[in-house]
């Protein structure tokens, strides 16, 4: 059982700031690292791995410090983000190669456990240039998961993987959390996160914005002010009687349509056509205006 | 050592089309030797500018820019350098292994063809031949050493290798004393002088000199490749 500790770290490179004074304990189970591109989940990851220096606070892995220090990677496993393996070795040279380098006692036992463990024992005497892209993060997997370490560290793992081998992913890491290691993956994906994380952490611009179980930050995205834009066949009366309603916060007649924030997503959803048929009104189009996952993240920022 | 290390080094290096681009030079050097000893030109005064022109000038320089940069800089690049640092391997075996890596391929490429055009040019007249593949020898380990820390200190390794080679050595080399004799390949043709009686080879920089200097440079590449490495941050897909 190991458990991440980031205290107050931050990093930026020149004046720009790409993360800024995180502090979060992972412990064992799954935990998932969202945020919208660019929020800076992969600075935070490296420096989780031991490839950046945190410009400030600290990362230690069970009280030992990540940076400059190789012997964390005896607990501590990492599949990177990008794809490049040593293409020119075939998966199982390349995955004893690992067991080698980490002077395993039994280096080819090792490498097999691994390898079945991705079941990738059909392709393992490929060359890694000729593999789809879903093997190529397996076998990385399998890079990671070869000293059996009690953290693993994944780097948008699920990216451009087809939804069989995402699946078979999302077992995987179950199976690895059931046997109480500490796992996390980022994911600019929220469905992802809330399929397999029992704890999410959520960085906004590099920020940490929310922590917690799904549901919680579930209720968080959903709770929050919804926009619509309605286009019927006559918006001054619709918005009329959708004053009167008072199931809205604001209503605002646009030359495009009616403006609507509603404060209770599920009822507006459900009053909306009620509204519009009391009142003689036809819907032509009922659009969401903020449902992007940078809008939702920005609202649990300015939280 | 890390042998793995070395084994994956090796076919990086010589699996792509790399080693054809090492082959290249050597090739050429032994079929300009072998033209000269066809054609009855080989006299001493030319076999020794064929080796310190060609051998120590130009394929020293150079296949040692190949392969100092190329045990690690496309590794780095590549972000694959992550799958050997993410073990708990002291940063200075990594460095010292690529190093070797680099040394046995200048060995190869270099010295062992400078070696053999030597042969075929005088034979061991003068002691020209051992001298110079000596000379090589330690001139390729200083290179070598300066070209992986370059290697890991910056992403334009190999233009900032070349423009030391070409322009420092070379170019800067012909008009000033002082920048002559701040270089490898003058330290390398100093040992060369040493050993040999032949009049035809000589060196600006004194035996002692050289030999300190490019024990230095040895050191203080190795030293800061593995200073580098140890705090060497991947680059931020962000």
């Amino acid at each position: 059982m190991s458990t991440m500790q980031l205290a107050n770290v931050s990093r930026w490179y020149g004046n720009v700031v790409a993360v800024n004074g995180v502090t979060m304990d992972i412990g064992p189970g799954v935990t998932g690292l969202l945020g919208p591109n660019g929020a800076g989940k992969s600075t935070l990851i490296h420096m989780m791995g031991g490839f950046l220096a945190p410009s400030s606070g600290t990362v230690t892995l069970d009280g030992a410090q990540v940076w400059q220090n190789p012997d964390v990677y005896r607990t501590l496993g990492l599949v990177p983000e990008r794809e490049s393996a040593y293409d020119f070795l075939t998966g199982r040279q390349f995955i004893l190669a690992m067991a080698k380098l980490h002077k395993l006692p039994d280096p080819g036992a090792a490498a097999q456990r691994a390898i079945d463990r991705v079941e990738m024992e059909y392709a393992a005497d490929r060359t890694i240039g000729n593999y789809s892209k879903g093997m190529k993060q397996r076998i990385k997997m399998a890079s990671a998961l070869v000293h059996d370490p009690a953290m693993l560290l994944l780097d948008e793992p699920f990216n451009g993987m087809d939804p069989r081998q995402r699946l078979q992913l999302m077992d995987l890491i179950r199976q690895m959390a059931a046997e109480g290691r500490t796992i996390l993956f980022s994911s600019h994906i929220l469905e992802e996160v809330e399929r397999l994380a029992s704890h999410i952490e959520v960085i906004v611009a590099g920020r940490h914005a929310a922590s917690g179980d799904f549901r919680e930050i579930r209720r968080l995205m959903t709770d929050r002010p919804h926009r619509f834009l309605v286009r019927s066949g006559d918006d001054r009366a619709l918005a009329a009687a959708i004053i009167a309603d008072g199931s809205a916060r604001s209503v605002n007649l646009t030359p495009k349509g009616v403006e609507i924030e509603a404060t209770d997503f599920q009822r507006f959803t459900w009053l909306l056509p009620q509204v519009a048929k009391q009142s003689g009104v036809r819907l032509w189009e009922v659009a969401p205006s903020d449902e992007s996952l940078e809008s939702v993240f920005s609202y649990l920022v300015e939280r | 050592m890390n042998p793995t290390i070395a084994m994956i080094t090796f076919r990086a290096m010589l699996g792509r089309r790399r080693a054809l681009l090492l082959l290249g030079l050597p090739l050429l050097l032994l079929a300009l030797a072998a033209g000269l000893r066809m054609t009855g030109t080989n006299d001493l005064e030319i076999s020794t500018v064929v080796l310190q022109r060609f051998g120590i000038a130009t394929l020293l320089p150079l296949l040692a820019l190949i392969a100092g940069t190329g045990v690690l800089a496309p590794e780095i690049d590549d972000g694959q350098i992550m799958y050997v640092l993410t073990k708990p391997i002291p940063r200075q075996v990594i460095v010292l292994t690529k190093l070797a890596v680099a040394i046995v391929l200048v060995t190869l490429f270099a010295v062992l063809p400078a070696f053999l055009a030597g042969l075929v040019l005088t034979g061991m007249t003068a002691q020209v031949t051992p001298a110079f593949t000596v000379g090589m020898l330690v001139g390729g380990i200083a290179y070598s050493a300066l070209f992986v820390a370059l290697a890991v200190i910056s992403r334009n390794a190999v233009t900032i290798g070349l423009l030391y080679a070409l322009v420092w050595e070379t170019l800067l080399g012909n008009f000033a004393p002082g920048a002559k004799s701040a270089s490898v390949q003058q330290w390398a043709l100093s040992v060369a002088d040493a050993l040999t009686d032949a009049s035809t080879v000589r060196s600006t920089v004194d035996l002692p000199v050289a030999l300190v200097l490019l024990a230095l440079v040895t050191a203080i590449g190795t030293a800061l490749a593995v200073v580098r490495l140890r705090s060497l941050s991947v680059a931020s897909a962000e």
